[in-house]
């Protein structure tokens, strides 16, 4: 057992503290909540430039072969000011899933510039009355010729708004494929939205959209099986970032109790409050450790015990981030409910972490669904 | 960052395994296979064969006759111990005045009762708590005086004091300063219970056993050699015993055996033809309790990975007395629950209930105590909020 960073992995959090601290201030993402990307262009290339959109991307596609476990270094301190560019939409996803299923030709053609920060991404696969299931998508792609036609609705696409090329989910001959659709393509109409947390995303239309053959990722015929381990992964990135908001969260709070007075003394002398900060920095601690157990677990080919560890870290996320931010509110009182104050910021990202790549329910209920709860037990018949 | 354990502790843990496994006398065996609560002469029983396989003490250091073994091994032992369902050792030689001892004791007194905590033949029990005395322990009334013939007169009551009436010693904070601020007035003395004055009243805890008692101080003479630490310094001696391996205090393994136990009880209870572990609400209410334990046990490897390297304990490791008691009680809770009716048997004749439900009722009463004692969590809150997160005093 060995919970040490390794010196790569000590610079790139000591880099990345550096740059969250003094170049992406939570002031920087509050102003650009009224900018219709959402985010910036140049800071986005700049990631690509010091190498941040490679570092977890295999030798193989031309990536530094990194694990998932600096993926979640660069997103717990991304949490901690609220750092809007799409890393978890374009590289955790659609450069992930590439990764995973694509071709060289493919790697080649859209990779290679994700990585360098020239273009953004985005994995469509969320789908009206599917909630969390992606196994099934309605969203259909039909053989046209050498190529497919594609025909579906997909909703709150991270980053859909923006994105250079979409990867979209659709059943094809009874199996989930999965396709890269360029935004200006024929046929592909975006709807911009606003999320709760003032980020921008997109419910996406495609009909009878055409693709070349060379646009289907898949063609190992493993297209469910990349987006299961994909989101997988963008649950564990959810939980990292997760960890970053709490522990703002929890220092934020922790300071007003030690400054803010009434009744002629610090607020944080009192017996009620001081015992509230203690159960927040509990939740915090537990949502560190299974974060860290969901970041160790996110690059198992052991899909069982991947599932087991990610979806415990989850359910543990969900509710450790939800006690956390609500009582950081409640604790700092009237101001916390001016949108003028940070706190607010921190409790509405929350809630979309919380409820992208599977809510509390879905990952309860897998986890009480795996193969392995029931190991050393007996069930009587 | 690794989460697997090397081959060589793996190792370890099999040949453990395999030594509980065979090690266990049968009757014992038979008690922890439905998680029975043990006696204290099986308890001691348990504690000669764990000393003469030198695995009594992990936590004690070679040179004091324990094993010497690091921090991860010393994690694995107890766990697997814990795991196997064996029979929970005493902690006031072993755990609290034991390593003490170590830390402020002179030679004499580490010659003189360290091998026989260790063997098993000497009993110890622990004399804080007083009726008035409680969570604000450091008001203790227990007085102490000098009798001008190097001896110290005991004059008072200790009360909760668990195992008194098996014990051969009890070490006890006494007041040998009424005068100063309350802290400052307190030592730490060692007293043998076979002393003039001392009297032992047990009575049951709410688990139906008789592992508590009322201790009683009459005149009771103690040579000022039993003395340990500075006079009047006892109340740091008292703070030092909190800060002791706080990953053994976790009860992980306790509480993997007790989830264990629920989805055993959950998965041979029919109801309406079916498991109740196929039950929706009550798989989930299970599912969220390992969740929880999972979450516990990684913070526990953290700790345990920290104490390897020989790092001091952090605040990360602050909240594990906290969670894993909590879980441990919830978890017998939940197997109540689970057990509907049954869960109403009191000390029935076999057959009442099933085996392995037998004895939830009783350990779930007593498992109340895993909040209260050893600072109550309240006062574990209390000393979080001041030492960690820096919050002010009034």
């Amino acid at each position: 057992m060995n919970f040490e960073l390794t010196d790569d992995q000590k610079l790139l959090q000591k880099t990345v503290t550096t740059f969250v601290k003094k170049d992406s201030p939570v002031k920087r993402f509050r102003d650009l909540r009224s900018d219709e990307l959402g985010y910036s262009l140049e800071v986005w290339r700049q990631m690509g430039e010091l190498g941040w959109l490679s570092v977890i991307l295999p030798e193989s596609v031309g990536g530094f072969g990194g694990s998932f476990i600096d993926a979640a270094l660069m997103l717990e301190a991304f949490g901690t000011t609220l750092v809007p560019e799409p890393f978890v939409s374009s590289i955790v996803m659609a450069a992930g899933i590439m990764a995973d299923a694509g071709q060289p030709e493919q790697i080649e053609r859209w990779l290679e510039p994700l990585m360098e920060g020239e273009t953004t991404a985005a994995l469509a696969y969320v789908e009206d009355g599917c909630r969390f299931d992606f196994d099934k998508p309605k969203s259909e792609a039909t053989k046209q010729g050498s190529g497919y036609r594609l025909t579906g609705d997909k909703r709150f696409v991270l980053n859909g708004h923006a994105a250079h090329f979409v990867v979209v989910s659709a059943m094809v001959d009874g199996e989930v494929g999965l396709f890269v659709v360029d935004s200006k393509m024929p046929g592909v109409t975006i709807q911009p939205i606003k999320t709760f947390d003032g980020q921008r995303a997109a419910n996406i239309r495609f009909e009878n959209v055409e693709l070349e053959d060379g646009r289907r990722l898949d063609k190992n015929g493993k297209g469910l099986q990349a987006l299961s381990r994909t989101l997988d992964r963008a649950a564990a990135a959810a939980c990292a970032e997760g960890v970053g908001i709490v522990t703002t969260a929890l220092k934020m709070t922790n300071e007003y109790l030690q400054t803010r007075e009434q009744f002629g003394v610090k607020i944080g002398s009192f017996q009620a409050l001081q015992h509230r900060a203690v159960d927040m920095f509990v939740q915090t601690e537990l949502c560190k450790s299974s974060s860290i157990m969901a970041s160790i677990m996110a690059d198992s080919d052991d899909a069982i015990a991947r599932q087991d560890a990610i979806s415990a870290a989850k359910v543990q996320m969900v509710e450790g981030g939800r006690f956390v931010t609500q009582q950081s509110i409640q604790l700092h009182g009237g101001v916390g409910i001016t949108d003028e104050h940070d706190i607010g910021l921190y409790f509405k990202r929350m809630h979309v972490l919380n409820t992208l790549f599977g809510d509390e329910e879905f990952h309860l209920k897998r986890f009480a669904a795996s193969p392995t709860f029931l190991e050393g037990v007996e069930v009587a018949v | 960052m690794d989460l697997s354990y090397s081959k060589e502790e793996l190792q370890f843990r099999d040949e453990l395994r395999r030594w509980i496994a065979e090690a266990m006398p049968d009757d014992i065996a038979k008690k922890a296979s439905i998680d029975a609560y043990f006696n204290n002469e099986e308890t001691m029983r348990w504690h000669r064969i764990l000393f003469d396989k030198g695995w009594v003490a992990p936590h004690w250091p070679k040179e004091f006759g324990g094993p010497g073994i690091d921090a991860t091994r010393r994690f694995l032992l107890v766990e697997e111990l814990e795991l196997a369902g064996t029979p929970p050792l005493s902690p006031f030689g072993l755990v609290m005045v034991g390593p003490l001892l170590m830390q402020f004791g002179n030679k004499a007194q580490q010659e003189r009762f360290l091998p026989k905590i260790l063997s098993g033949d000497e009993q110890w029990c622990q004399g804080y708590s007083e009726p008035n005395a409680g969570s604000d322990l450091a008001s203790l009334q227990l007085k102490a005086e000098d009798d001008g013939n190097g001896n110290f007169v005991l004059n008072g009551q200790k009360t909760w004091t668990t195992y008194a009436q098996y014990a051969d010693w009890i070490f006890c904070l006494v007041r040998t300063d009424p005068e100063v601020k309350k802290q400052a007035g307190i030592s730490f003395l060692l007293i043998d219970m076979k002393s003039k004055g001392v009297t032992v009243h047990p009575m049951d805890n709410i688990g139906g056993s008789d592992s508590f008692s009322d201790t009683f101080f009459d005149n009771v003479v103690v040579p000022k050699e039993n003395l340990v630490g500075p006079l009047n310094g006892g109340w740091t001696l008292a703070k030092a015993l909190l800060g002791h391996e706080r990953t053994l205090i976790a009860a992980v393994g306790h509480s993997r055996r007790a989830v264990l136990r629920v989805k055993k009880i959950a998965a041979s209870t029919i109801v309406n033809g079916k498991p109740l572990i196929e039950d929706p609400v009550f798989r989930t209410k299970i599912a969220k309790l390992q969740i929880r334990l999972r979450a516990h046990q990684m913070a526990n490897y953290r700790a345990v990975a920290s104490a390897q390297l020989g790092h001091a304990p952090g605040a990360d490791s602050s909240i594990l007395k906290l969670v894993g008691s909590e879980i441990h009680q919830d978890a017998f809770q939940l197997a109540m629950e689970i057990m509907g009716h049954n869960s109403l048997s009191w000390f029935n004749d076999d057959g009442v209930v099933p085996p392995s439900e037998a004895w939830v009722p009783q350990i779930a009463s007593y498992l109340r105590a895993t909040t209260i004692y050893g600072g109550s969590n309240e006062i574990q809150k209390n000393v979080i909020a001041k030492w960690i997160l820096g919050m002010p005093s009034k």
